[in-house]
C-alpha cells in the first residue's frame, strides 16, 4: 500500500465522517420541516432562505448555553456518556459500501472505508456499544429519573438487539457471507434481498426503530413519565451530542438497511449505464442511488414518527420478546427449509 | 336519530380478527393518512407579515366616532359606563365653550373619556347602549404592553382621526 493509497483512504474517511455529520445536522432540519408538512404547517423558515441555516443556529445556541454538571455527579463519566454515544454512532459508517470501485489516475479506489469480512458483526458490535453511552450518562447524572430512563433504554436496546440479530441470521443463510461489500454485490440486477427476505426486513426495520430510539419506541426519552429520560441532567452541547448521536444512528441504520435489503448501490439498468458511459459515471450514479435509498429510509423514520403513537413499556417488551423473537426464529426455520429443499 | 355531522360511527366491540391483531394493515392505513397531510397546503398564517381577517362581528378595540363634519359624536351621557358590566368606562363631562362648535356636536362633551382595557370584556354592551352611535368596537386587537397603567386608554387613543387628516 503506497503513500497515495493511504492518502486516498484518509480522504475517504474524512469525507464519510463529514457527510454523516452534515446529514445528521440536516436531519434535524428535515425532521422539523417534515413534521411541519405532516401537520399542515410551514416549519422553520426564518434563518436563511426556507430556513436552511436553522441547524447552524441551533448548533450555535447549543454551544453557547450554560454547561451544568450536577454537584454529586462524577464529572468524568458525565462527560464520557455523550462522548461514547456520538463516538459509537460515528464509527459504524466505516464498513458500509457507498459504491463500487472508481478509478482515480492509476489507483483503484473502493468507495468503502474498509471491507472487513465480518462487516455485519462489526456493525452489531458498535451498535451495542452505543448502549454504554446512554447507560453511563444516566448513571453518572446521580438522578433517579435519569437512571430509570437509562435502564429503560438499555433493556429496550438489548431486547431488540436479540431479534435484530436473529432476523439477520436468515439473511446470512441466503447470502452466505458477513461482508457488506459482498452482500451488496450479490444483489446486482434485481436480486434484492428484500424480495427473498420480506419478513426478515420487516423485523429488521422494526428493530432498527427500537435501536435508534425513534417513535414509536422512543421510551428512553419519555418526557411525560421520566422528566427527560436518561439525559435529564444534561445541558448545552452534551445534550446536543446525545440528540446528534440519535440522528447519526438513524443515518447509519438507514444505510445498513439499504445495503442489506434494498440492493445498496445497485440500481436497475446498471450494466447498460456502465457499458455506455465508462467506468466512472456508473459507480458515481450508484453512490447517488445509495444516498437516495438512505434518504428514503430517513424520510420513512420521520413519516412513522407522525403516524404511530408511542408504545407503553410492557407492550414494548411484549412485542420484542413474545412476537419478534419467535417470528425471527420461524423465519430462520422457513428460510432453512427453503434453502435445503427448494433452492 | 340522524346525526348532525353524518360522521357518527357505531363502535363494535367484537374480538379482533387476525389481520387487525397483526397491526400492520392499521399502520399502513395510518401512514396513508399522514401522507395525505404531507401534500396538503399549510394552514399557517405568518402573523406579523400576514394577518388573519376578522369576521364581520369581531369586537376589537373601541373607537369614539366623529360625525360627517368631523365633530365628536359623544355627549358624555354616561349610558355606556352605566351599561358596562365590567365597569371599565369612566368619563368626565364638560360644557362646550364658544368657538368649539366645530369640535363637539352638542353642548355637552366628554373632557376625559377612559376605558380600562384590563377590565373590558368586549361584550359590546356600550356599543348597544350608546344613543348617539358614538362608540364602536370595530378596531384591532388591543396590543400588549408592559405596565398596567398603559392599558387605561384615554381619548388620545380612542377618538377617530379628524377628517382632514
Amino acid at each position: 500500500m503506497g503513500l497515495a493509497d493511504i492518502a486516498i483512504k484518509f480522504a475517504l474517511i474524512i469525507i464519510i465522517f463529514l457527510i454523516s455529520l452534515v446529514i445528521a445536522m440536516y436531519s434535524t432540519y428535515a425532521e422539523r420541516k417534515i413534521a411541519a408538512f405532516f401537520q399542515d404547517r410551514i416549519g422553520p423558515n426564518r434563518a436563511g432562505p426556507w430556513g436552511i441555516l436553522q441547524p447552524l443556529a441551533d448548533g450555535g445556541k447549543m454551544f453557547l448555553k450554560e454547561e451544568i454538571i450536577p454537584t454529586n455527579a462524577s464529572p468524568f463519566l458525565f462527560i464520557a456518556g455523550p462522548s461514547l454515544a456520538i463516538l459509537t454512532a460515528c464509527i459504524g459508517s466505516a464498513v458500509i459500501p457507498w459504491g463500487q470501485t472508481i478509478i482515480i489516475g492509476t489507483h483503484v479506489v473502493p468507495l468503502q472505508v474498509t471491507d472487513i469480512n465480518v462487516g455485519i458483526l462489526y456493525i452489531f458490535g458498535v451498535v451495542s456499544l452505543g448502549v454504554y453511552g446512554v447507560m453511563i450518562g444516566g448513571w453518572a447524572s446521580n438522578n433517579k429519573y435519569s437512571l430509570l430512563g437509562a435502564i429503560r433504554a438499555a433493556s429496550q436496546n438489548i431486547s431488540y438487539e436479540i431479534s435484530m440479530g436473529l432476523s439477520i441470521i436468515a439473511l446470512l443463510m441466503v447470502t452466505g457471507t458477513l461482508s457488506l461489500k459482498e452482500i451488496a454485490e450479490q444483489q446486482h440486477g434485481w436480486h434484492w434481498n428484500v424480495l427473498y427476505q420480506p419478513v426478515g426486513f420487516l423485523l429488521f426495520i422494526i428493530c432498527a426503530f427500537a435501536e435508534t430510539n425513534r417513535t414509536p419506541f422512543d421510551l428512553p426519552e419519555c418526557e411525560t413519565e421520566l422528566v427527560g429520560g436518561y439525559h435529564t441532567e444534561y445541558s448545552s452541547m452534551k445534550l446536543g451530542f446525545y440528540l446528534f448521536a440519535e440522528y447519526i444512528n438513524m443515518f447509519i441504520s438507514s444505510a445498513v438497511m439499504a445495503t442489506l435489503y434494498w440492493g445498496g448501490y445497485n440500481y436497475p439498468g446498471m450494466d447498460w449505464v456502465l457499458a455506455h458511459t465508462g467506468p466512472t459515471i456508473a459507480p458515481l450514479l450508484g453512490v447517488v442511488v445509495m444516498f437516495a435509498k438512505v434518504f428514503l429510509f430517513i424520510f420513512f423514520f420521520m413519516w412513522v414518527r407522525w403516524t404511530i403513537p408511542r408504545f407503553r413499556y410492557d407492550q414494548l417488551m411484549d412485542l420484542g420478546w413474545k412476537i419478534l423473537i419467535p417470528l425471527a426464529i420461524a423465519n430462520i426455520i422457513v428460510t432453512g427449509v427453503w434453502i435445503t429443499f427448494i433452492k | 336519530m340522524e346525526s348532525l355531522s353524518n360522521r357518527r360511527k357505531v363502535i363494535e366491540s367484537k374480538p379482533l380478527n387476525f389481520l387487525e391483531r397483526a397491526y400492520l394493515p392499521a399502520i399502513a392505513q395510518g401512514l396513508a393518512i399522514t401522507m395525505k397531510h404531507f401534500f396538503r397546503k399549510p394552514v399557517t398564517i405568518s402573523y406579523p407579515e400576514e394577518k388573519r381577517e376578522f369576521s364581520e362581528n369581531f369586537r376589537g378595540m373601541h373607537s369614539l366616532k366623529r360625525d360627517e363634519n368631523g365633530k365628536e359624536r359623544c355627549t358624555a351621557c354616561g349610558l355606556c359606563a352605566l351599561s358596562c358590566p365590567a365597569e371599565a368606562i369612566t368619563m368626565i363631562a364638560a360644557e362646550r365653550q364658544k368657538g368649539e362648535e366645530h369640535l363637539y356636536r352638542e353642548e355637552k362633551y366628554a373632557a376625559v373619556y377612559e376605558i380600562n382595557m384590563l377590565r373590558c370584556i368586549f361584550c359590546g354592551l356600550c356599543e348597544e347602549a350608546c344613543p348617539k352611535e358614538a362608540i364602536y368596537l370595530d378596531g384591532d386587537i388591543v396590543p400588549a404592553d408592559y405596565l398596567r397603567k398603559d392599558f387605561i386608554y384615554g381619548k388620545d387613543k380612542l377618538v377617530e382621526a379628524p377628517l382632514n387628516q
